[in-house]
Protein backbone atom coordinates (compact mmCIF):
# COMPACT_ATOMS: atom_id res chain seq x y z
CA UNK A 1 0.00 0.00 0.00
CA UNK A 2 1.26 3.40 -0.88
CA UNK A 3 1.94 5.67 2.05
CA UNK A 4 -0.81 8.10 2.96
CA UNK A 5 0.17 11.59 1.99
CA UNK A 6 0.15 13.91 4.94
CA UNK A 7 -1.75 16.55 3.09
CA UNK A 8 -4.56 14.21 2.11
CA UNK A 9 -4.70 12.76 5.59
CA UNK A 10 -4.99 16.16 7.23
CA UNK A 11 -7.70 17.21 4.81
CA UNK A 12 -9.84 14.12 5.40
CA UNK A 13 -9.48 14.29 9.17
CA UNK A 14 -10.15 18.04 9.26
CA UNK A 15 -13.27 17.73 7.13
CA UNK A 16 -14.69 14.89 9.16
CA UNK A 17 -13.89 16.57 12.47
CA UNK A 18 -15.77 19.64 11.32
CA UNK A 19 -18.62 17.42 10.27
CA UNK A 20 -18.71 15.76 13.69
CA UNK A 21 -18.88 19.19 15.33
CA UNK A 22 -21.69 20.40 13.07
CA UNK A 23 -23.64 17.21 13.69
CA UNK A 24 -23.22 17.50 17.45
CA UNK A 25 -24.42 21.10 17.32
CA UNK A 26 -27.41 20.06 15.25
CA UNK A 27 -28.35 17.23 17.62
CA UNK A 28 -27.88 19.43 20.69
CA UNK A 29 -30.07 22.15 19.18
CA UNK A 30 -32.83 19.72 18.27
CA UNK A 31 -32.72 18.19 21.75
CA UNK A 32 -32.79 21.60 23.39
CA UNK A 33 -35.87 22.52 21.37
CA UNK A 34 -37.30 19.17 22.40
CA UNK A 35 -36.81 19.94 26.09
CA UNK A 36 -38.45 23.35 25.74
CA UNK A 37 -41.33 21.69 23.92
CA UNK A 38 -42.12 19.14 26.60
CA UNK A 39 -45.36 19.77 28.43
CA UNK A 40 -45.27 20.47 32.15
CA UNK A 41 -42.86 22.42 34.30
CA UNK A 42 -39.22 21.59 33.81
CA UNK A 43 -38.23 22.39 37.42
CA UNK A 44 -40.96 20.11 38.78
CA UNK A 45 -39.87 17.33 36.49
CA UNK A 46 -36.21 17.53 37.52
CA UNK A 47 -37.11 17.86 41.19
CA UNK A 48 -39.29 14.78 40.87
CA UNK A 49 -36.44 12.93 39.26
CA UNK A 50 -34.20 13.82 42.20
CA UNK A 51 -36.45 13.43 45.20
CA UNK A 52 -39.23 11.19 43.96
CA UNK A 53 -42.70 12.29 42.90
CA UNK A 54 -44.15 12.16 46.41
CA UNK A 55 -41.70 14.63 47.88
CA UNK A 56 -41.95 17.47 45.41
CA UNK A 57 -43.61 20.72 46.36
CA UNK A 58 -43.47 24.22 44.98
CA UNK A 59 -40.55 25.14 47.24
CA UNK A 60 -38.40 22.23 46.02
CA UNK A 61 -39.20 23.09 42.41
CA UNK A 62 -38.32 26.73 43.05
CA UNK A 63 -35.00 25.68 44.57
CA UNK A 64 -34.20 23.59 41.50
CA UNK A 65 -35.27 26.47 39.26
CA UNK A 66 -32.84 28.82 41.02
CA UNK A 67 -30.02 26.30 41.11
CA UNK A 68 -30.18 25.35 37.45
CA UNK A 69 -31.12 28.81 36.25
CA UNK A 70 -34.29 27.62 34.56
CA UNK A 71 -35.80 31.09 34.83
CA UNK A 72 -33.14 32.55 32.57
CA UNK A 73 -34.00 33.53 28.99
CA UNK A 74 -33.88 30.68 26.49
CA UNK A 75 -30.68 31.70 24.76
CA UNK A 76 -28.74 31.72 28.03
CA UNK A 77 -30.07 28.28 28.84
CA UNK A 78 -29.07 27.14 25.37
CA UNK A 79 -25.52 28.43 25.93
CA UNK A 80 -25.42 26.54 29.21
CA UNK A 81 -26.74 23.43 27.48
CA UNK A 82 -23.98 23.58 24.88
CA UNK A 83 -21.34 24.29 27.52
CA UNK A 84 -22.37 21.18 29.44
CA UNK A 85 -22.12 19.13 26.28
CA UNK A 86 -18.73 20.66 25.54
CA UNK A 87 -17.50 19.46 28.92
CA UNK A 88 -18.62 15.97 28.04
CA UNK A 89 -21.52 15.93 30.48
CA UNK A 90 -24.48 14.16 28.97
CA UNK A 91 -26.54 14.27 32.15
CA UNK A 92 -28.72 11.63 33.76
CA UNK A 93 -31.44 9.51 32.30
CA UNK A 94 -34.83 10.78 33.41
CA UNK A 95 -36.13 7.22 33.67
CA UNK A 96 -33.42 5.15 35.33
CA UNK A 97 -31.53 8.01 36.95
CA UNK A 98 -28.20 6.54 35.85
CA UNK A 99 -25.59 8.61 34.04
CA UNK A 100 -26.32 8.64 30.29
CA UNK A 101 -22.67 7.98 29.52
CA UNK A 102 -22.70 4.70 31.47
CA UNK A 103 -26.02 3.58 30.02
CA UNK A 104 -24.96 4.28 26.45
CA UNK A 105 -21.60 2.68 26.99
CA UNK A 106 -23.42 -0.40 28.21
CA UNK A 107 -25.42 -0.59 24.95
CA UNK A 108 -22.57 0.18 22.57
CA UNK A 109 -21.03 -3.29 22.67
CA UNK A 110 -24.24 -5.00 21.53
CA UNK A 111 -24.64 -2.54 18.66
CA UNK A 112 -21.07 -3.00 17.47
CA UNK A 113 -21.46 -6.77 17.61
CA UNK A 114 -24.61 -6.65 15.51
CA UNK A 115 -23.15 -4.16 13.04
CA UNK A 116 -19.96 -6.19 12.56
CA UNK A 117 -21.86 -9.46 12.07
CA UNK A 118 -24.17 -7.92 9.46
CA UNK A 119 -21.36 -6.18 7.57
CA UNK A 120 -19.46 -9.46 7.39
CA UNK A 121 -22.56 -11.24 6.15
CA UNK A 122 -23.30 -8.52 3.58
CA UNK A 123 -19.73 -8.59 2.26
CA UNK A 124 -19.61 -12.39 2.24
CA UNK A 125 -22.74 -12.49 0.08
CA UNK A 126 -22.36 -9.26 -1.87
CA UNK A 127 -18.71 -9.44 -2.96
CA UNK A 128 -18.72 -12.85 -4.72
CA UNK A 129 -22.19 -12.33 -6.24
CA UNK A 130 -21.28 -8.84 -7.43
CA UNK A 131 -18.01 -10.07 -8.89
CA UNK A 132 -19.76 -12.90 -10.71
CA UNK A 133 -22.40 -10.50 -12.09
CA UNK A 134 -19.84 -7.96 -13.21
CA UNK A 135 -17.64 -10.46 -15.00
CA UNK A 136 -20.63 -12.02 -16.79
CA UNK A 137 -23.16 -9.22 -17.39
CA UNK A 138 -26.51 -10.66 -18.32
CA UNK A 139 -25.64 -14.04 -16.81
CA UNK A 140 -27.59 -15.84 -14.12
CA UNK A 141 -25.74 -14.14 -11.26
CA UNK A 142 -26.43 -10.73 -12.80
CA UNK A 143 -30.14 -11.37 -13.15
CA UNK A 144 -30.31 -12.86 -9.68
CA UNK A 145 -28.66 -9.86 -8.00
CA UNK A 146 -30.80 -7.40 -9.95
CA UNK A 147 -33.96 -9.18 -8.84
CA UNK A 148 -32.60 -9.48 -5.31
CA UNK A 149 -31.78 -5.77 -5.03
CA UNK A 150 -35.21 -4.75 -6.37
CA UNK A 151 -37.00 -7.16 -4.03
CA UNK A 152 -34.99 -5.85 -1.10
CA UNK A 153 -35.82 -2.28 -1.89
CA UNK A 154 -39.50 -3.09 -1.59
CA UNK A 155 -38.84 -5.09 1.57
CA UNK A 156 -37.72 -2.65 4.22
CA UNK A 157 -35.69 -3.99 7.18
CA UNK A 158 -38.62 -4.38 9.51
CA UNK A 159 -40.70 -6.29 6.96
CA UNK A 160 -37.77 -8.56 6.13
CA UNK A 161 -37.16 -9.06 9.84
CA UNK A 162 -40.82 -9.74 10.47
CA UNK A 163 -40.92 -12.35 7.70
CA UNK A 164 -37.73 -14.02 8.89
CA UNK A 165 -39.09 -14.06 12.41
CA UNK A 166 -42.41 -15.57 11.35
CA UNK A 167 -40.74 -18.06 9.03
CA UNK A 168 -37.62 -19.26 10.83
CA UNK A 169 -38.76 -18.84 14.38
CA UNK A 170 -42.54 -19.06 14.66
CA UNK A 171 -43.20 -21.61 11.92
CA UNK A 172 -40.01 -23.67 11.96
CA UNK A 173 -38.85 -23.00 15.50
CA UNK A 174 -35.16 -23.08 14.55
CA UNK A 175 -34.03 -19.98 16.42
CA UNK A 176 -35.42 -17.89 19.27
CA UNK A 177 -37.55 -15.04 17.93
CA UNK A 178 -35.98 -12.24 19.96
CA UNK A 179 -33.79 -11.49 22.92
CA UNK A 180 -30.14 -11.44 23.84
CA UNK A 181 -27.68 -13.68 25.62
CA UNK A 182 -28.78 -17.07 24.33
CA UNK A 183 -27.12 -18.94 21.54
CA UNK A 184 -28.66 -18.12 18.17
CA UNK A 185 -30.01 -14.76 19.26
CA UNK A 186 -27.63 -12.90 17.00
CA UNK A 187 -28.67 -14.85 13.91
CA UNK A 188 -32.01 -13.25 13.08
CA UNK A 189 -31.04 -9.58 13.54
CA UNK A 190 -27.73 -10.05 11.75
CA UNK A 191 -29.43 -11.92 8.92
CA UNK A 192 -32.05 -9.20 8.53
CA UNK A 193 -29.54 -6.38 8.44
CA UNK A 194 -26.93 -8.28 6.43
CA UNK A 195 -29.36 -9.48 3.76
CA UNK A 196 -30.77 -5.96 3.53
CA UNK A 197 -27.36 -4.44 2.81
CA UNK A 198 -26.13 -7.32 0.61
CA UNK A 199 -28.45 -6.55 -2.31
CA UNK A 200 -27.08 -3.07 -2.83
CA UNK A 201 -23.49 -4.16 -2.16
CA UNK A 202 -23.74 -6.76 -4.90
CA UNK A 203 -25.01 -4.19 -7.41
CA UNK A 204 -22.31 -1.67 -6.50
CA UNK A 205 -19.58 -4.29 -6.87
CA UNK A 206 -21.13 -5.42 -10.14
CA UNK A 207 -21.21 -1.91 -11.62
CA UNK A 208 -17.64 -1.07 -10.67
CA UNK A 209 -16.30 -4.43 -11.89
CA UNK A 210 -18.07 -3.89 -15.19
CA UNK A 211 -16.76 -0.33 -15.54
CA UNK A 212 -13.19 -1.52 -15.01
CA UNK A 213 -13.40 -4.61 -17.21
CA UNK A 214 -14.79 -2.56 -20.11
CA UNK A 215 -12.24 0.25 -19.75
CA UNK A 216 -9.53 0.89 -22.32
CA UNK A 217 -6.62 0.28 -19.97
CA UNK A 218 -7.99 -3.09 -18.94
CA UNK A 219 -8.53 -4.20 -22.55
CA UNK A 220 -5.04 -3.01 -23.36
CA UNK A 221 -3.62 -5.03 -20.47
CA UNK A 222 -5.28 -8.12 -21.90
CA UNK A 223 -4.21 -7.25 -25.46
CA UNK A 224 -0.59 -6.89 -24.51
CA UNK A 225 -0.70 -10.47 -23.30
CA UNK A 226 -1.29 -10.46 -19.55
CA UNK A 227 -3.17 -13.48 -18.35
CA UNK A 228 -6.74 -12.67 -17.22
CA UNK A 229 -5.80 -13.40 -13.62
CA UNK A 230 -2.74 -11.16 -13.75
CA UNK A 231 -4.60 -8.34 -15.48
CA UNK A 232 -7.29 -8.49 -12.82
CA UNK A 233 -4.71 -8.50 -10.02
CA UNK A 234 -2.54 -5.69 -11.40
CA UNK A 235 -5.10 -3.42 -13.07
CA UNK A 236 -8.54 -4.43 -11.87
CA UNK A 237 -8.50 -4.92 -8.15
CA UNK A 238 -7.37 -1.51 -6.99
CA UNK A 239 -9.61 0.42 -9.39
CA UNK A 240 -12.60 -1.64 -8.38
CA UNK A 241 -11.71 -1.17 -4.73
CA UNK A 242 -11.93 2.63 -4.81
CA UNK A 243 -15.47 2.72 -6.18
CA UNK A 244 -16.69 -0.06 -3.94
CA UNK A 245 -15.29 1.48 -0.76
CA UNK A 246 -16.53 4.98 -1.68
CA UNK A 247 -20.05 3.71 -2.29
CA UNK A 248 -19.94 1.55 0.80
CA UNK A 249 -19.42 4.77 2.78
CA UNK A 250 -22.61 6.20 1.34
CA UNK A 251 -24.53 3.04 2.15
CA UNK A 252 -23.45 3.08 5.81
CA UNK A 253 -26.53 5.19 6.40
CA UNK A 254 -28.54 2.01 5.72
CA UNK A 255 -26.58 0.28 8.43
CA UNK A 256 -27.12 2.98 11.06
CA UNK A 257 -30.83 3.33 10.30
CA UNK A 258 -31.17 -0.42 10.07
CA UNK A 259 -29.57 -0.87 13.49
CA UNK A 260 -32.27 1.31 15.07
CA UNK A 261 -35.09 -0.64 13.48
CA UNK A 262 -33.70 -4.15 13.71
CA UNK A 263 -32.64 -3.79 17.33
CA UNK A 264 -36.11 -2.67 18.35
CA UNK A 265 -37.68 -5.46 16.33
CA UNK A 266 -35.62 -8.24 17.91
CA UNK A 267 -35.23 -6.70 21.38
CA UNK A 268 -31.47 -6.56 20.86
CA UNK A 269 -30.13 -4.36 23.69
CA UNK A 270 -28.12 -1.90 21.61
CA UNK A 271 -28.03 1.85 21.22
CA UNK A 272 -30.86 1.88 18.67
CA UNK A 273 -33.15 -0.04 20.97
CA UNK A 274 -32.27 2.33 23.81
CA UNK A 275 -32.98 5.30 21.54
CA UNK A 276 -36.46 4.07 20.61
CA UNK A 277 -37.20 3.44 24.28
CA UNK A 278 -35.97 6.90 25.19
CA UNK A 279 -38.18 8.44 22.51
CA UNK A 280 -41.10 6.47 23.88
CA UNK A 281 -40.53 7.76 27.41
CA UNK A 282 -39.37 11.18 26.22
CA UNK A 283 -36.13 10.75 28.12
CA UNK A 284 -34.34 13.69 26.51
CA UNK A 285 -30.82 13.19 27.93
CA UNK A 286 -30.90 9.59 26.73
CA UNK A 287 -32.25 10.65 23.32
CA UNK A 288 -29.41 13.13 23.01
CA UNK A 289 -26.79 10.62 24.15
CA UNK A 290 -27.93 7.82 21.84
CA UNK A 291 -28.38 10.10 18.84
CA UNK A 292 -24.96 11.66 19.34
CA UNK A 293 -23.35 8.25 19.66
CA UNK A 294 -24.99 6.90 16.49
CA UNK A 295 -24.16 10.10 14.60
CA UNK A 296 -20.53 9.94 15.74
CA UNK A 297 -20.37 6.28 14.79
CA UNK A 298 -21.60 7.23 11.34
CA UNK A 299 -18.99 9.99 10.99
CA UNK A 300 -16.27 7.68 12.30
CA UNK A 301 -17.16 4.94 9.81
CA UNK A 302 -17.19 7.55 7.05
CA UNK A 303 -13.75 8.72 8.11
CA UNK A 304 -12.49 5.17 7.92
CA UNK A 305 -13.87 4.70 4.40
CA UNK A 306 -12.28 8.01 3.36
CA UNK A 307 -8.91 6.90 4.71
CA UNK A 308 -9.27 3.51 3.04
CA UNK A 309 -10.05 5.22 -0.27
CA UNK A 310 -7.01 7.43 0.16
CA UNK A 311 -4.84 4.41 0.91
CA UNK A 312 -6.06 2.60 -2.20
CA UNK A 313 -5.82 5.66 -4.41
CA UNK A 314 -3.34 8.22 -3.03
CA UNK A 315 -4.42 10.82 -5.62
CA UNK A 316 -7.52 11.35 -3.53
CA UNK A 317 -11.04 11.87 -4.80
CA UNK A 318 -11.46 13.73 -8.07
CA UNK A 319 -12.42 17.35 -7.49
CA UNK A 320 -16.09 17.93 -8.23
CA UNK B 1 -47.16 7.42 -20.67
CA UNK B 2 -49.54 7.90 -23.57
CA UNK B 3 -48.40 4.81 -25.39
CA UNK B 4 -48.18 1.94 -22.96
CA UNK B 5 -46.86 -0.47 -25.55
CA UNK B 6 -43.51 1.29 -25.59
CA UNK B 7 -43.02 1.19 -21.86
CA UNK B 8 -40.89 -1.62 -20.54
CA UNK B 9 -42.85 -4.22 -18.63
CA UNK B 10 -41.79 -3.10 -15.19
CA UNK B 11 -43.00 0.47 -15.71
CA UNK B 12 -46.40 -0.84 -16.81
CA UNK B 13 -46.56 -3.08 -13.76
CA UNK B 14 -45.61 -0.13 -11.58
CA UNK B 15 -48.40 2.07 -12.97
CA UNK B 16 -50.88 -0.75 -12.53
CA UNK B 17 -49.85 -1.30 -8.90
CA UNK B 18 -49.90 2.42 -8.21
CA UNK B 19 -53.39 2.71 -9.70
CA UNK B 20 -54.59 -0.14 -7.47
CA UNK B 21 -53.11 1.43 -4.35
CA UNK B 22 -54.53 4.83 -5.23
CA UNK B 23 -57.93 3.24 -5.83
CA UNK B 24 -57.75 1.68 -2.38
CA UNK B 25 -56.76 4.99 -0.83
CA UNK B 26 -59.43 7.06 -2.59
CA UNK B 27 -62.42 4.73 -2.94
CA UNK B 28 -61.71 2.45 0.03
CA UNK B 29 -62.56 4.83 2.88
CA UNK B 30 -65.75 5.71 1.02
CA UNK B 31 -66.93 2.09 0.79
CA UNK B 32 -65.79 1.08 4.30
CA UNK B 33 -66.22 4.31 6.20
CA UNK B 34 -65.25 4.04 9.86
CA UNK B 35 -61.88 2.47 10.75
CA UNK B 36 -62.40 2.98 14.50
CA UNK B 37 -65.89 1.52 14.99
CA UNK B 38 -65.64 -1.52 17.25
CA UNK B 39 -68.01 -4.43 17.32
CA UNK B 40 -66.72 -6.73 20.04
CA UNK B 41 -69.37 -9.36 19.28
CA UNK B 42 -67.61 -9.98 15.98
CA UNK B 43 -63.98 -9.99 17.07
CA UNK B 44 -61.71 -11.83 14.62
CA UNK B 45 -64.70 -12.50 12.35
CA UNK B 46 -63.76 -14.36 9.18
CA UNK B 47 -63.86 -12.66 5.80
CA UNK B 48 -67.28 -12.31 4.25
CA UNK B 49 -68.73 -10.62 1.20
CA UNK B 50 -69.33 -7.34 3.00
CA UNK B 51 -65.99 -7.49 4.85
CA UNK B 52 -63.47 -9.03 2.42
CA UNK B 53 -60.74 -9.04 5.07
CA UNK B 54 -62.85 -9.82 8.10
CA UNK B 55 -62.61 -8.03 11.41
CA UNK B 56 -59.72 -7.58 13.83
CA UNK B 57 -59.24 -8.32 17.53
CA UNK B 58 -61.56 -5.44 18.50
CA UNK B 59 -64.10 -6.22 15.83
CA UNK B 60 -63.04 -3.34 13.62
CA UNK B 61 -63.31 -3.70 9.87
CA UNK B 62 -59.83 -4.61 8.56
CA UNK B 63 -60.72 -3.34 5.11
CA UNK B 64 -61.68 0.05 6.50
CA UNK B 65 -58.47 0.20 8.51
CA UNK B 66 -56.24 -0.78 5.61
CA UNK B 67 -57.93 1.71 3.30
CA UNK B 68 -57.69 4.52 5.82
CA UNK B 69 -54.05 3.68 6.58
CA UNK B 70 -53.19 3.68 2.88
CA UNK B 71 -54.81 7.07 2.43
CA UNK B 72 -52.92 8.38 5.47
CA UNK B 73 -49.54 7.04 4.29
CA UNK B 74 -49.89 8.31 0.75
CA UNK B 75 -51.22 11.67 1.91
CA UNK B 76 -48.50 12.30 4.46
CA UNK B 77 -45.76 11.10 2.11
CA UNK B 78 -47.02 13.30 -0.72
CA UNK B 79 -47.16 16.29 1.61
CA UNK B 80 -43.61 15.64 2.86
CA UNK B 81 -42.18 15.14 -0.61
CA UNK B 82 -43.92 18.23 -1.93
CA UNK B 83 -42.61 20.46 0.86
CA UNK B 84 -39.14 18.95 0.83
CA UNK B 85 -38.86 19.25 -2.95
CA UNK B 86 -40.13 22.81 -2.94
CA UNK B 87 -37.85 23.96 -0.12
CA UNK B 88 -34.84 22.00 -1.33
CA UNK B 89 -35.01 23.02 -4.97
CA UNK B 90 -35.71 26.68 -4.19
CA UNK B 91 -32.71 26.83 -1.88
CA UNK B 92 -30.66 24.88 -4.41
CA UNK B 93 -31.40 27.33 -7.21
CA UNK B 94 -30.80 30.24 -4.84
CA UNK B 95 -27.46 28.77 -3.80
CA UNK B 96 -26.34 28.23 -7.37
CA UNK B 97 -27.59 31.65 -8.47
CA UNK B 98 -26.16 33.78 -5.70
CA UNK B 99 -22.97 31.84 -4.97
CA UNK B 100 -20.60 33.39 -2.42
CA UNK B 101 -21.68 33.58 1.21
CA UNK B 102 -25.24 32.34 0.60
CA UNK B 103 -23.84 29.27 -1.11
CA UNK B 104 -21.29 28.58 1.63
CA UNK B 105 -23.83 28.91 4.44
CA UNK B 106 -26.49 26.80 2.78
CA UNK B 107 -23.99 24.14 1.85
CA UNK B 108 -22.64 23.98 5.39
CA UNK B 109 -26.14 23.51 6.74
CA UNK B 110 -26.91 20.82 4.16
CA UNK B 111 -23.71 18.93 4.95
CA UNK B 112 -24.60 18.97 8.63
CA UNK B 113 -28.06 17.56 8.06
CA UNK B 114 -26.69 15.01 5.61
CA UNK B 115 -24.22 13.68 8.17
CA UNK B 116 -27.13 12.80 10.44
CA UNK B 117 -29.01 9.71 9.27
CA UNK B 118 -32.56 10.81 8.44
CA UNK B 119 -34.15 8.28 10.75
CA UNK B 120 -32.46 9.94 13.75
CA UNK B 121 -33.90 13.35 12.84
CA UNK B 122 -37.37 11.86 12.47
CA UNK B 123 -37.01 10.05 15.81
CA UNK B 124 -36.09 13.24 17.67
CA UNK B 125 -39.04 15.00 16.10
CA UNK B 126 -41.41 12.19 16.95
CA UNK B 127 -40.39 12.53 20.60
CA UNK B 128 -41.59 16.14 20.62
CA UNK B 129 -45.23 15.26 20.28
CA UNK B 130 -45.76 11.57 20.39
CA UNK B 131 -48.28 10.55 17.78
CA UNK B 132 -48.51 14.07 16.43
CA UNK B 133 -49.20 14.22 12.73
CA UNK B 134 -47.63 17.66 12.34
CA UNK B 135 -44.31 16.84 14.01
CA UNK B 136 -43.92 13.65 11.99
CA UNK B 137 -44.52 15.65 8.85
CA UNK B 138 -42.02 18.29 9.91
CA UNK B 139 -39.37 15.71 10.78
CA UNK B 140 -39.76 13.78 7.54
CA UNK B 141 -39.69 16.92 5.42
CA UNK B 142 -36.63 18.30 7.22
CA UNK B 143 -34.79 15.01 6.79
CA UNK B 144 -35.47 14.99 3.05
CA UNK B 145 -34.97 18.52 1.73
CA UNK B 146 -31.17 18.16 1.58
CA UNK B 147 -31.29 15.63 -1.26
CA UNK B 148 -33.26 18.04 -3.43
CA UNK B 149 -31.01 20.91 -2.44
CA UNK B 150 -27.81 19.11 -3.42
CA UNK B 151 -29.05 17.76 -6.72
CA UNK B 152 -30.73 21.01 -7.75
CA UNK B 153 -27.70 23.05 -6.80
CA UNK B 154 -25.28 20.85 -8.73
CA UNK B 155 -27.44 20.79 -11.85
CA UNK B 156 -28.35 24.47 -11.70
CA UNK B 157 -24.73 25.53 -11.48
CA UNK B 158 -23.98 23.73 -14.73
CA UNK B 159 -27.03 25.17 -16.48
CA UNK B 160 -26.48 28.71 -15.21
CA UNK B 161 -22.88 28.67 -16.44
CA UNK B 162 -23.90 27.47 -19.91
CA UNK B 163 -23.75 29.66 -23.05
CA UNK B 164 -27.52 29.41 -23.51
CA UNK B 165 -28.18 31.19 -20.26
CA UNK B 166 -25.49 33.74 -21.00
CA UNK B 167 -27.13 34.46 -24.33
CA UNK B 168 -30.53 34.87 -22.69
CA UNK B 169 -29.04 37.25 -20.15
CA UNK B 170 -27.34 39.30 -22.83
CA UNK B 171 -30.63 39.55 -24.68
CA UNK B 172 -32.05 41.12 -21.53
CA UNK B 173 -34.35 38.35 -20.26
CA UNK B 174 -35.10 38.42 -16.54
CA UNK B 175 -34.57 35.72 -13.91
CA UNK B 176 -38.14 34.45 -14.23
CA UNK B 177 -37.65 33.71 -17.92
CA UNK B 178 -34.33 31.95 -17.27
CA UNK B 179 -35.87 29.76 -14.58
CA UNK B 180 -38.85 28.86 -16.75
CA UNK B 181 -37.05 28.41 -20.04
CA UNK B 182 -33.67 27.01 -18.98
CA UNK B 183 -33.74 25.62 -15.45
CA UNK B 184 -37.16 24.01 -15.17
CA UNK B 185 -36.87 21.76 -18.26
CA UNK B 186 -33.49 20.55 -17.02
CA UNK B 187 -34.55 20.01 -13.43
CA UNK B 188 -38.07 18.59 -13.70
CA UNK B 189 -37.29 15.01 -14.84
CA UNK B 190 -34.70 14.66 -12.09
CA UNK B 191 -37.09 16.06 -9.47
CA UNK B 192 -39.81 13.61 -10.51
CA UNK B 193 -37.49 10.65 -10.18
CA UNK B 194 -36.34 11.86 -6.78
CA UNK B 195 -39.94 12.42 -5.71
CA UNK B 196 -40.91 8.81 -6.35
CA UNK B 197 -37.94 7.70 -4.31
CA UNK B 198 -38.80 10.22 -1.60
CA UNK B 199 -42.39 8.98 -1.44
CA UNK B 200 -41.12 5.46 -0.82
CA UNK B 201 -38.74 6.70 1.90
CA UNK B 202 -41.46 8.69 3.66
CA UNK B 203 -44.02 5.86 3.56
CA UNK B 204 -41.39 3.49 4.85
CA UNK B 205 -40.30 5.81 7.67
CA UNK B 206 -43.89 6.38 8.76
CA UNK B 207 -44.68 2.68 8.95
CA UNK B 208 -41.35 1.87 10.61
CA UNK B 209 -42.03 4.40 13.36
CA UNK B 210 -45.53 3.06 13.76
CA UNK B 211 -44.20 -0.47 13.95
CA UNK B 212 -41.69 0.23 16.72
CA UNK B 213 -44.32 2.20 18.60
CA UNK B 214 -43.08 5.76 18.44
CA UNK B 215 -45.02 6.98 15.41
CA UNK B 216 -48.73 7.61 15.23
CA UNK B 217 -50.49 6.21 18.27
CA UNK B 218 -53.58 4.01 18.59
CA UNK B 219 -56.37 4.17 17.63
CA UNK B 220 -55.01 5.67 14.41
CA UNK B 221 -55.08 3.22 11.53
CA UNK B 222 -51.50 3.13 10.26
CA UNK B 223 -49.83 0.29 8.38
CA UNK B 224 -46.90 -0.32 10.74
CA UNK B 225 -49.02 0.12 13.84
CA UNK B 226 -51.59 -2.35 12.51
CA UNK B 227 -48.89 -5.00 12.13
CA UNK B 228 -47.71 -4.57 15.72
CA UNK B 229 -51.24 -4.64 17.07
CA UNK B 230 -52.13 -7.77 15.11
CA UNK B 231 -48.96 -9.71 15.82
CA UNK B 232 -50.23 -11.37 19.05
CA UNK B 233 -53.17 -12.75 17.02
CA UNK B 234 -50.98 -14.07 14.21
CA UNK B 235 -51.72 -17.72 14.81
CA UNK B 236 -55.51 -17.24 14.80
CA UNK B 237 -55.74 -14.70 11.99
CA UNK B 238 -52.57 -14.24 9.93
CA UNK B 239 -54.49 -12.01 7.52
CA UNK B 240 -54.48 -9.22 10.13
CA UNK B 241 -50.70 -9.00 9.79
CA UNK B 242 -50.45 -9.95 6.15
CA UNK B 243 -52.95 -7.37 4.85
CA UNK B 244 -50.93 -4.28 5.88
CA UNK B 245 -47.69 -6.05 4.93
CA UNK B 246 -49.03 -6.71 1.43
CA UNK B 247 -50.27 -3.15 0.96
CA UNK B 248 -46.97 -1.68 2.14
CA UNK B 249 -44.86 -4.01 -0.01
CA UNK B 250 -46.99 -3.37 -3.11
CA UNK B 251 -46.89 0.40 -2.63
CA UNK B 252 -43.12 0.39 -2.23
CA UNK B 253 -42.74 -1.97 -5.20
CA UNK B 254 -44.78 0.37 -7.37
CA UNK B 255 -42.69 3.39 -6.38
CA UNK B 256 -39.38 1.55 -6.86
CA UNK B 257 -40.33 0.05 -10.22
CA UNK B 258 -41.49 3.44 -11.46
CA UNK B 259 -37.89 4.50 -11.74
CA UNK B 260 -35.79 3.13 -14.56
CA UNK B 261 -34.03 -0.03 -13.42
CA UNK B 262 -30.28 0.06 -13.70
CA UNK B 263 -29.81 -1.67 -17.04
CA UNK B 264 -26.27 -1.06 -18.19
CA UNK B 265 -24.53 -3.39 -20.53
Amino acid sequence: MAALTQHGLARVLGQRLLQALVVSLLVATLCFVLVQQLPGDMAFRIAAGRYGYDYVDAAAAEAVRQELGLARPAWQQFAGWLQQLGQGQLGQSLVTGGAVLDEVHHHLGATLQLAAASVLLALGLGLPLGLASGLRPGGWADRLTLLWSVVLRTLPPFLLGLMLMLGLSVQLGWVPAAGHGERGNLLLPALTLGLGVSGLTARIVRDSVLAVVQSDYYRFALTKGLSPWRAFWRHGLRNIGVTVVAYAGVQLILLIEGVVVVESLFAWPGVGHALVHAVFWRDVPMIQGCTLLLAWLFVLLNTLTDLLCLAIDPRGPAEP
Amino acid sequence: MTDLAFLPWHRRLAWLLLALVLLLAIVGPWLWPDPARQDLMQFLASPSLAEPLGRDQLGRSVMARVASATRLSLGLAALCVLSAALLGSLLGVLSAWRGGLTDTLLRGMADGVLALPGMLIVLIFSAMAKGGFATLYLGLALAQWVEYFRMTRARSRLVLASPHVEASRLLGFGPLYIVRRHLWPELSPMLLTMASFGMATAILALSTLGYVGVGLQPPAAELGLMMTEALPHYSEAPRLVLAPVAVLALTLAALVLLRPLEVKR
